[in-house]
């Protein structure tokens, strides 16, 4: 019967098999692409390439790394690999073997983050100066950032995480208590918890706190136009690979970086730890936080150990999301309308 | 009842918050680079109509409302009751009090449909259709011709509603007026 050979359109609905941004949006990102190899090639920075399967990754608690299972070769039985978070540690290895200064535009994956201004899957820039400390490579990242958006002028804004909490919320991040924190992020933002899985930490109430009262404001001016912003001099409990040092009022900071643009959190930066020990350190105290928070625990990558004992040059490096640069290229709202197939038609 | 976690909000999806039922209106994922990822959502509180934004944790669960919205017909009032009919053949009855009913009072009119949202089984909210057609008790005498030059007289309602009607308007014509806005919208095709 005819009747039966003809698709039920409403039961084989077919798939959105559309990019979900505009051909415009395609065309930028090859523009980007080519603008920032030419930056560094003009700089003299080395293009390379790392893998993106590791057998470890990341400790960081809030970074959930996709596991894949491998076989090197047929019959060899399954090894649990991860997709890299950011190609940190091998880059780190490609320092410390005599690269000079390198970068690497690849695709990083975080589990498990999809929003208007995460997707899963997503381009990352990295990039490592031997030589430079925190402030050098500030400049050169708004050096990049001015060229990939075409703005003729350098604008070097700078804050530190003090002076935001100061700023928007009138209180010392460093100094203010945990029952004034929680307070704040009641009032302020709204915050709450059914007590049994609440905020545990320190550092997760100043996170809400930067991520929705300050975050959305900073990288901008009243009249709402662009104005990028580096926010600088983070808690030391926040460093995550930066180092340490003594800010001017004798409290310990991390030598970290973020570069905020029109509210997007745009890069992250430090001044790179270079001490095996102290790394070690920092990894067993993110495993510690893992098991207290219920989360696996990570192996150790012990080839980035190796390298930084057999010594890794003093240099700065930074991460900055190109899909996010994009966003603010192109003025758009969501991730979607500048990658082409998001998680949601991958 | 059911629990969700915060990657389940969706607008529309009804959970228990603070005591009261509260309607899912946006849900923004907020993450740092490094650091616990939290999720900002925007809620009307069912109970007092305010529009809240609050922050949860990523993975935070929040009890199901026994919310429900259901189409009713008006029947009367006592004087401090307002009582409705489901309209799906069952005839049950539910009786609204003066806080459910809110605003909608001016235009309840008796037959007519309305969207009565149940929490734990009672009436919290009766919103009423986008348009009702009402009879003018109460305006000046119509104008006559006067139908394109504009301007406005107030009218009055079986409702006790007021809102402003074109000139041409008379007592006892049915008129379609938007609840929404409280506007005038046109002659009732009757």
């Amino acid at each position: 019967m005819l009747i039966n050979s003809m698709p039920d359109t409403k039961q084989n609905k077919l798939p959105d098999w559309r990019p979900s941004c505009s051909l415009e949006a395609i065309k930028a990102r090859a523009e980007v692409y080519a603008s920032i190899r030419a930056f560094f090639y003009s700089r003299v920075v080395l293009e390379v390439e790392t893998p993106l399967l590791s057998k470890s990754t990341a400790t960081d608690p809030f970074l959930d790394s996709i596991q894949v299972n491998l076989s090197i070769s047929t019959g060899l039985p399954v090894q649990a690999y991860f997709l890299h978070t950011s190609p940190e540690f091998p880059m780190k290895r490609l320092l410390a073997s005599g690269s000079g200064p390198i970068y690497q535009l690849c695709k990083t994956f975080r589990n498990a983050e999809t929003g208007h201004r995460h997707n899963p899957e997503f381009t990352m820039l990295e990039w490592y100066r031997p030589g430079f400390d925190m402030n050098q490579l500030m400049v050169e990242v708004s050096e990049l950032v001015s060229k990939v958006l075409n703005n003729a002028e350098v604008v070097v804004e700078k804050l530190s995480y003090r002076e935001a909490f100061l700023n928007f919320l009138n209180i010392d991040p460093f100094l203010a208590t945990d029952t004034e924190l929680i307070k704040l992020a009641q009032d302020k933002a709204g915050y709450f918890s059914s007590g049994k899985d609440g905020c545990s930490i320190r550092d997760d109430y100043l996170n809400l706190l930067l991520g929705v009262c300050i975050e959305p404001f900073l990288g901008k001016n009243e009249q709402g136009d662009m104005e990028p912003v580096f926010l600088y001099g983070y808690p030391a409990s926040q460093a995550s690979l930066a180092k340490l040092k003594q800010d001017e009022f004798g409290q310990e900071i991390a030598e970290r970086f973020e570069l905020y643009i029109n509210g997007l959190e745009i890069a992250n930066g430090y001044f790179e730890l270079t001490d095996a020990e102290e790394q070690v350190k920092r990894f067993n105290k993110d495993n510690e936080n893992r098991k207290s928070l219920g989360l696996s625990i990570i192996p150790v990558d012990e080839n980035l150990l190796a390298a930084l004992d057999e010594g890794m040059p003093s240099c700065s490096g930074v991460a900055l999301g190109v899909d996010r640069l994009l966003m603010i290229k192109l003025n758009t709202s969501s991730i979607e309308e500048v990658i082409s197939f998001p998680i949601a038609r991958a | 009842m059911a629990n969700y976690s915060t990657s389940e909000f969706r607008s529309g999806l009804k959970v228990m918050l603070d005591g009261d039922p509260c309607a899912i209106i946006e849900n923004e994922y907020v993450k740092p680079g490094k650091g616990q990822a939290f999720s900002r959502v925007r809620m009307r509180n069912l109970a007092t109509g305010r529009v809240w934004d609050r922050t949860f944790k990523s993975g935070e669960n929040l009890e199901a409302a026994d919310v429900m919205d259901q189409d009713m017909e008006y029947l009367y009032t006592d004087g401090e009751f307002w009582h409705f009919m489901m309209t799906d053949g069952s005839f049950e009855q539910y009786a609204a009090d003066e806080k459910a009913v809110g605003d909608c009072i001016k235009w309840l009119k008796e037959q007519e449909k309305y969207l009565v949202t149940l929490y734990n089984g009672a009436p919290l909210i009766v919103t009423p259709p986008n348009f009702v057609d009402l009879e003018v008790i109460e305006t000046d005498p119509g104008v006559k011709g006067d139908t394109a030059q504009g301007g406005t007289k107030p009218a009055k309602f079986a409702t006790g509603a007021s809102v402003n009607v074109p000139l041409f308007v008379n007592i006892g014509e049915l008129l379609k007026i938007d609840t929404r806005s409280g506007e005038y919208v046109s002659r009732a095709k009757s």
